[in-house]
């Protein structure tokens, strides 16, 4: 009986290991080919249209592959230590180079980087050399919908009467809590969606908002990176903070369940008028099933919270998509990965695949102002960059480690829900900075 | 007979033992190698000592993790063998449908973790919602969202393995065992439960390994949260190993001191239970 019982476990055992089979096949290295290893699951269908369509023109091999949502560290990491590896990756910025400073080839002298309009984009390492190049420019703020809006507006006693006024922390604080007071005869839930805070979807406020008050903080010291942040201007991000959780249509102790999704379909079904995001968010709300927000009705506010000058601040634009070229793959491949992304920006067909398809807003002089995504968040953030407002450069990509996102996500969650004070969310936020910094040295 | 099956055992034996060294000696000797190293991608790597466990000894982190997971796996372990116990006494006796209730209860274990830990996150929240918090309010709340899940997802495999176990208790003794004039609870004491001793081996093993190594479960249901309150092990060498950058080594270092863990404590119950089983 006993050994009935071993039996069988033993032979569950050994069926498993025959399972695990082991793969992989040799291929003729002389011919360059590309590999590209993906960052956005949902376009994934294009960059494999895009690798198909490069193959018919040119004979080159292009095999692309998707990291799953939020898995791209761990999925680069074990594919680079294999011999096929990927030999066009991408890193999220300074912080990301630290990590794959080994693998990303030197592109100072290449037409792709020659192309870029603003050359300060580009990541660059202590010896001058250029490793990472952007591909996408993004942008985000606070999207409104106007159609509640100018409802809004036209209410008696409305504090303001356009969106030309909202121009200050003090305004938009004043304007969103006498909305939220009429929230049923404006026919929302909330002026602002859900503050998503489920562990894994905090990244618009622990990343994207934060990106201010510390900006600001190394505008005040002068520096581009900090080894220790003093979050001087803590209490401007709780501003802020509170302000979307307590005129939200969520109450704040179930913000724990929220994520992305939920409030951006809240907003997409006209429940809420605002919500944070970036330009790629146009395809979430678009996608939604009953969406009643209209292309037209769109249009991005700067994230006020009441810090200096705020009269001029613009949107939060930059990039956290560059291209590297493996540096330890051979010649051949790199220059077919060189050749590949030259004529994604040169081509006709390559052009048309990245402000089309992949709505990319590209910062090479290979594309003409007539050259731009169509989506309206797109279409704004070009009235933001020519109106002369300052624009607020992506400083989150010099945060520390993606441990320190989730802690001060998970601090910001606790604070919603009122088992954390301010002070103490101001604590991990510095602690864990300082902690998370030393380690990466 | 005997001496050609010798003859061939080398070769009978082969696809097997490569198997388990590309997929399991060659791993773990890189992997505790790796452990003393300073690594971004396992295939270059830099010796650097004893570094890497002092910072995994010296991390609140991981020994917040190690509590939890006790915590988690005591009562676990407890649950799930009794439930599974009493389960498999009930559907051993003779009434109706034993069947239909053995596949039912068994049928969890058929569905990933990670889709159970969605299910249950939708369940619980909507059950706290009426309350209204959610399971990250309290780390207690994810506490036991774990042990509920991780007992619905287990019972039905230990059950199984329970009622093999007594439908292979001799009819023999429990009939003389009712004449001597047992009374029900003594023979369940007395007879039944030496009987399945080797089930109980496997299950507690099975319980204990899984329960400490649990991961897709605890990443699904809460990912640690509150504040890395619910984190267990299995998580916490996942959350050093890719969201810190230059801590790959660490991480090493605890998944090597995580398999210490588990393989004593997994050896010294097979070796106390072994004691206490008894030949049919």
């Amino acid at each position: 009986m006993k050994k009935r019982v071993l039996s069988t476990v033993l032979c569950v055992a050994a069926a498993a290991a025959m399972l695990t089979g082991c793969g992989g096949s040799k291929q003729d290295s002389s011919v360059g080919k590309v590999y590209y290893l993906n960052f956005k699951p949902e376009v994934t269908d294009v960059w494999e249209e895009i690798a198909k369509v490069y193959t018919e023109e040119t004979g080159v091999e292009v095999k692309v592959v998707t990291a799953a949502g939020g898995n791209y560290e761990s999925t680069l990491k074990s594919e680079i230590a294999k011999t096929d590896a990927p030999t066009l990756f991408q890193i999220n910025g300074p912080i990301g180079y630290q990590s794959w400073k080994d693998y990303c080839l030197d592109l100072k002298d290449s037409e792709f980087y020659g192309a870029l309009t603003d050359k300060s984009l580009a990541i660059t390492g202590e010896d001058g050399g250029v490793y990472g190049v952007p591909y996408a420019i993004e942008g985000y703020g606070i999207i409104c919908n106007n159609a509640i809006m100018d409802q809004y507006f036209a209410m008696d006693g409305a504090v303001a009467s356009s969106m030309d006024e909202i121009t200050n922390f003090e305004t938009l604080k004043a304007v969103v809590e006498d909305m939220q007071s009429k929230k049923d005869a404006l026919g929302i839930k909330g002026v602002f969606a859900s503050t998503s805070l489920l562990p894994g979807e905090e990244w618009r406020w622990q990343t994207h908002t934060a990106n201010l008050p510390v900006y600001q903080e190394y505008q005040d010291k002068a520096v581009s990176d900090l080894d220790e942040l003093e979050f001087t201007y803590s209490d401007e991000f709780k501003n802020i903070f509170d302000l979307y959780i307590n005129n939200s249509t969520t109450d704040p102790k179930m913000l724990g369940s929220k994520g992305v999704n939920d409030s951006m379909a809240e907003f997409a079904l006209g429940q809420a008028a605002m919500v944070q995001n970036g330009n790629w968010a146009w395809g979430q709300i678009a996608g939604v099933s009953g969406n009643v927000v209209k292309a037209e009705d769109i249009s991005f506010l700067p994230i006020y919270m009441d810090l200096p000058d705020e009269e001029n601040q613009g949107i939060c634009m930059g990039t956290e998509n560059y291209f590297c070229i493996n540096k330890q793959t051979t010649e051949e491949n790199q220059k077919a990965s060189l050749d590949f992304v030259y004529w994604l920006i040169n081509s006709e067909t390559g052009k048309e695949y990245m402000t089309g398809k992949l709505g990319n807003i590209a910062p090479f002089s290979t594309f003409d102002e007539d050259e731009r995504p169509a989506d309206p968040l797109a279409a704004e953030l070009f009235r933001y960059m020519e109106s002369g407002k300052n624009t607020i450069p992506w400083v989150f990509t010099t945060f520390p480690s993606q441990t320190f996102k989730d802690n001060f996500g998970s601090a910001l969650l606790e604070y919603a829900q009122g088992t954390m004070t301010w002070d103490d969310v101001k604590g991990v936020v510095v602690e864990q900075w300082k902690t998370e910094k030393a380690a990466a040295k | 007979m005997g001496k050609s099956m010798k003859r061939y055992f080398a070769i009978f034996v082969l696809p097997t033992l490569i198997a388990f060294l590309i997929a399991f000696v060659i791993p773990f000797v890189m992997g505790i190698y790796l452990s003393f190293c300073d690594f971004t991608t396992v295939t270059n790597s830099e010796f650097v000592g004893l570094s890497n466990y002092i910072k995994a000894f010296t991390s609140k982190e991981f020994l917040n993790a190690l509590w939890f997971t006790v915590k988690f796996a005591v009562v676990a372990i407890f649950t799930i063998n009794v439930c599974g116990f009493l389960l498999a006494l009930m559907l051993t006796q003779k009434i109706k449908g034993t069947n239909l209730f053995r596949t039912v209860f068994f049928m969890p274990n058929l569905i990933g973790g990670i889709v159970l830990g969605y299910i249950w996150q939708s369940m619980i929240n909507g059950v706290l919602a009426e309350m209204g918090v959610t399971m990250l309010m309290d780390p207690k709340y994810g506490y036991w969202g774990l042990i509920i899940l991780m007992n619905w997802q287990l019972i039905g495999y230990i059950m199984i393995i329970y009622i093999a176990g007594l439908q292979n208790v001799s009819t023999d003794v429990l009939e003389a065992a009712k004449i001597d004039g047992a009374s029900r609870l003594q023979t369940l004491c007395k007879v039944t439960i030496p009987m399945v001793m080797p089930s109980i081996t496997i299950c507690l093993f099975l319980t204990i390994a899984n329960s400490f190594k649990m991961f897709d479960q605890n990443l699904a249901l809460t990912g640690g949260g509150p504040s890395n309150k619910t984190t267990m092990l299995a998580l916490d060498i996942y959350n050093t190993f890719y969201e810190r950058v230059g801590f790959e080594g660490v991480g090493q270092a605890k998944a090597v001191i995580f398999f210490i863990i588990v393989a004593g404590i997994a050896m010294t119950q097979l070796v106390l239970t072994r004691k206490k089983e008894v030949e049919n």
